[in-house]
């Protein structure tokens, strides 16, 4: 078995070492094999998008980074393992409940708590059986902050976090993903939902949270890809066709399907 | 909100105004080697042209990844269209800089002395002028001062066909055992040419400003 990392396409030396190793990986839903010996490395406190069209794969490959993919009775690892910090994920004595601690993610539609603001982000805290009031504040306080929505709700933290624009809920569970302190953070077409302004917002925020965060996502938006990541990879029919830093990806691909697809000629 | 990429479009912007000072500066030490028969000024505008013509690669990489990246669009992308016709102009203007110092420099080696110059001081003050308030009027978004600069043209262009005449026609046309007119010809046009392109980027200022 090759354990050989795909060869990344640009020659540009990587600013920080990976976190996650990727190799041989393969993945089914029953008998529909739906990523194909999947090879590569996600590096540290960068930003990684995954693009391609619907059905390719990618946000199947996201949900294996916290093994949210257990819940679904049909799905099963073929081949090949995940390591992350030298950990493969997908080892049986991995507690799960802990690796989603350190692998937080954020989905496509906003899903507050229906409690207030404060208890949203507290929420993790109290699962960890934090009960000091005056830790719990100031974690709280420090993730709303981190994620730019501390000046809009400072002064409404006890009510419903429902009554929040969608713009606000996205960073609402931005901030509720890094209470427990993850170092990953799995972005699952975080704007999709969002108007533009909501989005740009998300955008500077995934800009400021890189400096402590890795940060994977998956979005339809080829622009959104473009602005915000370090490095993209680019899925199609589950396989990794092409993966570089996000420059030579858009502006100089090796593989004429990644050309057709940014350029919008298919998918 | 400003967006985090809006500092490549400000670098981009200084350095813009980075060749263009280069470019004038270029210009002013070709002609000021070739009237002061100055041999160390005409080296020193030759070996400007490098630099000039590296910070057009770097402006022009850097625009294309800007629009390939960052989706601009409305003044931002007309931003970036203004960057990479002028950093075209004004390395063209280098060029022309680096020709007035290899003719000057014919010159002096076979005379020693620039001799007769006619009106290319005058011209050479003009166009650095013109290229000055060029580089001015994109700084400060000034439109008056860019359509300024546009009408200044004529002047240099008139004085241009002074001295063909005068070089081509007068005395100095007479020593065609030595003939350098040919060199202050190409000097007067190169010249003439510097202020096209500080006119070029007067209308690129114009065009940045009220768009299409």
């Amino acid at each position: 078995m090759s354990k050989s990392v795909p060869k990344e396409t640009s020659d540009a030396p990587a600013k920080n070492s990976p976190i996650i190793k990727i190799r041989n990986f393969d993945f089914a839903y029953g008998d529909a094999q739906a990523l194909f010996d999947i090879n590569m490395d996600i590096y540290e406190k960068e930003v990684t998008a995954f693009i391609g069209p619907s059905g390719c794969g990618k946000s199947t490959f996201l949900r294996c980074f916290n093994r949210m993919n257990d819940l679904i009775d049909i799905a099963s690892i073929k081949n090949g393992e995940i390591g992350i910090s030298g950990v493969n994920i997908y080892e049986k004595e991995i507690d799960v409940i802990e690796l989603r601690k350190h692998v937080g993610m954020v989905f496509q539609k906003s899903n507050p708590f229906p409690k207030s603001i404060y208890e949203n982000v507290a929420y993790g805290l109290r699962i960890q059986n934090i009960k000091k009031k005056s830790e719990i504040d100031a974690v709280v306080e420090e993730c709303l902050r981190s994620a730019a929505l501390w000046d809009e709700v400072k002064d409404r933290l006890n009510e419903s976090a429902l009554g929040m624009s969608g713009g606000q809920q996205q960073r609402l569970c931005i901030a509720r993903a890094l209470a427990v302190r993850p170092r990953i953070l799995l972005m699952d077409e975080p704007c999709s939902a969002l108007d533009p302004i909501a989005t740009a917002k998300i955008e500077e925020l995934i800009y400021e949270l890189k400096k402590q965060y890795t940060i994977i996502i998956v979005t339809h938006s080829m622009q959104q890809a473009a602005r915000v990541s370090d490095r993209t990879a680019f899925f199609y029919l589950g396989k990794l066709i092409e993966y570089g830093q996000t420059d030579q990806i858009f502006m100089n691909p090796n593989d004429e399907k990644t050309e057709a697809y940014i350029s919008g000629r298919f998918g | 909100m400003k967006r985090f990429y809006q500092q490549e479009l400000e670098d981009i912007r200084t350095k813009l105004v980075l060749i263009g000072e280069k470019a004038k500066e270029a210009a002013n030490i070709a002609t000021e080697g070739f009237l002061e028969n100055d041999l160390e000024k005409l080296k020193r505008a030759i070996e400007m042209d490098k630099a000039i013509d590296q910070l057009e690669a770097e402006i022009d990489q850097e625009s294309v990844r800007y629009i390939t990246l960052r989706s601009p669009v409305s003044i931002d992308v007309r931003y970036i269209l203004v960057a990479i016709k002028a950093s075209h102009d004004l390395e063209r203007a280098g060029d022309e800089a680096e020709k007035i110092a290899l003719q000057a420099k014919k010159i002096l080696s076979k005379d020693g002395v620039s001799g007769e110059t006619a009106a290319i001081g005058t011209m050479n003050t003009l166009a650095s002028s013109m290229m000055q308030d060029a580089i001015t009027a994109f700084i400060e978004e000034d439109i008056e001062l860019a359509r300024d600069v546009i009408a200044r043209d004529k002047e240099v262009n008139k004085l241009n066909k002074e001295n063909f005449k005068f070089f081509s026609q007068g005395p100095e046309s007479d020593r065609t055992e030595n003939a350098t007119h040919f060199q202050k010809i190409f000097i007067s046009k190169s010249i003439e040419r510097i202020a096209d392109h500080a006119k070029n980027l007067a209308e690129e200022v114009i065009y940045l400003l009220t768009g299409p």
